[in-house]
């Protein structure tokens, strides 16, 4: 068959015989596949070496290294040889205050508070992804899912938000959220009464407003991406439907929504994941406001972590964010995507 | 493809008997209304979207005092001190210059290695492949935000706080199982009957990954390079923490909430600056937006 093929056997036959000696095989041909046999190894070698060696440097062990620091008591500074070994403790104090009745009270409001906190407003925000963002993305993207003038101007200018950093959005609607800025303007303008001290600054509307200016960075990815689902959708099913006496309504929840389904649950799962990362955007926007009112955990862990020279804490809060994510998304995907993916490995 | 997705959709596609009806007046009268629908959430849509970006260029002209007495007008005067200082001061330009440098260095870091380990993954066989694989797949459930504490105290150790090179090289390493995992299957659906044909010419494998398998996976490399560049342009998180030293050696986002730290009350000054640092992320966008959007929602899609 191919050399391809040839040399995969070649392997399997070149390790049966290099231990029960060259006996059966002409020592020619043998000597042939050993050599083939080892320049299969060197390529591979050659081709995955250097992102192997990238990846177990500067990802894996790195890992590794937050799940042991997470152990220790050490401050990033003094060597970590000296560091303290202290087990779970910076987990318990993360958790609950700690295992020490002589601290356990101040750690809980110091540490153990705000952690919670932090982690309510990352749930809160995927909650509310897939409760305000999910089915206004998807009506939006429904409505403009025909021809009319401006479809494409319209397409570009919904996705530009992704493309700018998050970092630099932030700053934009810093600015313009300022307690002396336009929006303060506005709101006063129409009547109503903004915050009284400042739009992030306020315990309940802080939250809402870096909510807002999330949904204004992210919207139009998902906009994107159901409009380039729906528009593999055969139109002969909307046509077909329609002469039917379906209404515009019945077409798009009973059609269009469900065969872009497999679409609409990978988003969910993006914007999931991305949810309990969520950092840029809410360091920038005050670092998570003076009393962490939407702070969120990655925001909360840095603060502690690299601002207050706490790396064994941080480190602790680090690996609770992974496992979270990893469990929801290990969940996410044997539970919701597992169908999806049934069925494209049918369809291959 | 098709077949299995037919089936999602419930029984409202009529049978063969349906008479068949004239479909275009039926739809006539619903379909100027649509339109209209589409135009309006569209214009509003772009309004919410273009409104605050706007603002903001618009407020770069402003003078301080204009931005506190009429926020909502357009400026009187218009100035262009605020952009003109930007711009004929260094820092923006040497920001400008790094974000570009750790940008395509990290996109041809990520795009060769990322394709090179896909190559065997997609068209060797051998004894701990799919082990191999799962060990990058695995990988792309570890945010850089578990490990950027470590990450940053191992980079001081290796003294590059503050070089670009720092940023780089963890850029890549975190950018990579994206890569293999995209660029897998594209390597893979390249025919067969070309690799023999090559063998047979006498090509060898190396040779064979460098004069036809890159040239034949271009597409999927420009998705990820695509992917990368963007992802690196943006990047905050590793930057706040290794690029502490003075404003020139940072990148644009950074930058950015350098200049508004140091320039706090200078409101307008402020939105020149980060005016003039969503331009060229925006100009990327308009140049590749097909290759930008089709390349997402082909990641998504997967």
């Amino acid at each position: 068959m191919t050399t391809l093929e040839t040399s995969g056997k070649g392997r399997g036959l070149a390790g049966d015989t290099s231990s029960a000696g060259p006996r059966t095989v002409s020592p020619n041909v043998e000597a042939q596949r050993r050599a083939d046999n080892r320049r299969k190894w060197s390529e591979i070698a050659l081709f995955t070496g250097p992102a192997l060696v990238l990846f177990a440097l500067f990802v894996v062990f790195p890992v590794a290294s937050a799940m042991r620091y997470s152990l220790y008591k050490w401050n990033g500074i003094k060597k970590f040889a000296d560091a303290e070994f202290i087990g779970f403790e910076n987990y318990a104090r993360a958790l609950w205050g700690g295992n020490d009745p002589a601290t356990q009270q101040a750690f809980k409001t110091a540490y153990s508070q705000p952690f919670w906190d932090a982690l309510g407003h990352n749930f809160l925000i995927i909650f509310l992804s897939m409760a305000i963002q999910l089915p206004l993305a998807l009506l939006i993207a429904l409505v403009l899912n025909r021809s009319f003038p401006g479809r494409s101007f319209v397409r570009v200018v919904i996705f530009a938000p992704y493309v700018i950093s998050e970092v630099i959005a932030g700053v934009m609607w810093l600015i313009i959220f300022d307690p002396a800025g336009i929006a303060t303007h506005f709101v006063e303008a129409i009547g109503l009464h903004p915050p009284e001290g400042g739009w992030f600054e306020d315990q309940t509307w802080g939250f809402w407003t870096v909510f807002f200016i999330v949904t204004w960075k992210y919207l139009g990815l998902a906009i994107i991406l159901f409009l380039a689902g729906l528009s593999g959708v055969t139109p002969e099913l909307q046509e077909a439907a329609a002469i039917d006496g379906a209404s515009w309504w019945q077409i798009q929840w009973r059609i269009n929504v469900p065969l872009i389904g497999p679409t609409i649950r990978i988003w969910a799962f993006l914007s999931i994941i991305g949810s309990i990362q969520l950092f840029d955007m809410v360091w920038v926007l005050n670092r998570g406001g003076t009393t962490g009112q939407y702070a969120t955990i990655a925001t909360f862990m840095m603060q502690i972590g690299y601002f207050r020279h706490d790396v064994g804490f941080g480190s602790a809060v680090a690996v609770i964010m992974f496992l979270i994510s990893l469990v929801v998304a290990t969940a996410y995907m044997l539970t919701v995507l597992r169908r999806d993916n049934a069925d494209a490995d049918l369809s291959r | 493809m098709s077949a299995p997705t037919l089936n999602q959709a419930p029984p409202v596609v009529p049978g063969d008997d349906t008479p068949v009806v004239t479909p275009r007046p039926a739809k006539k009268g619903k379909f100027d209304t649509g339109v209209l629908i589409a135009i309006v959430v569209g214009l509003a849509a772009v309004a919410l979207t273009l409104g605050p970006i706007l603002y903001l260029i618009i407020g770069g002209f402003r003078t301080q005092q204009n931005l506190a007495s009429n926020p909502a007008g357009l400026p009187d005067p218009w100035v262009f001190a605020n952009y003109l200082g930007i711009l004929k001061g260094g820092i923006f330009w040497r920001q400008l210059l790094n974000s570009t440098l750790v940008a395509l260095a990290t996109t041809i870091g990520v795009v060769l290695f990322g394709t090179m380990a896909a190559y065997p993954l997609a068209r060797y066989r051998y004894r701990g492949r799919e082990l191999m694989y799962l060990v990058f797949a695995t990988g792309l459930m570890f945010p850089l935000t578990v490990a950027v504490l470590p990450l940053y105290l191992m980079i001081r150790q290796l003294g590059l706080v503050g070089s670009l090179w720092g940023l780089i090289v963890p850029q890549v390493a975190f950018a990579l199982p994206l890569t293999v995992v995209i660029m897998r299957p594209f390597l893979r659906a390249i025919p067969r009957e070309l690799e023999e044909a090559a063998f047979v010419d006498g090509v060898t494998r190396v040779g064979f990954f460098f004069r036809i398998v890159l040239p034949l996976a271009r597409p999927g490399m420009i998705t990820v390079g695509v992917l990368a560049f963007i992802g690196s342009w943006n990047a905050y998180l590793l930057p706040l923490l290794l690029l502490t030293g003075p404003q020139e050696g940072m990148t644009l986002p950074l930058g950015v909430t350098a200049f508004q730290g140091q320039y706090a009350s200078a409101t307008t000054s402020i939105m020149a600056y980060t005016a003039l640092s969503m331009i060229p992320a925006l100009a990327f966008f308009l140049l590749l937006e097909r290759r930008i959007v089709d390349g997402l929602s082909g990641a998504v899609k997967g």
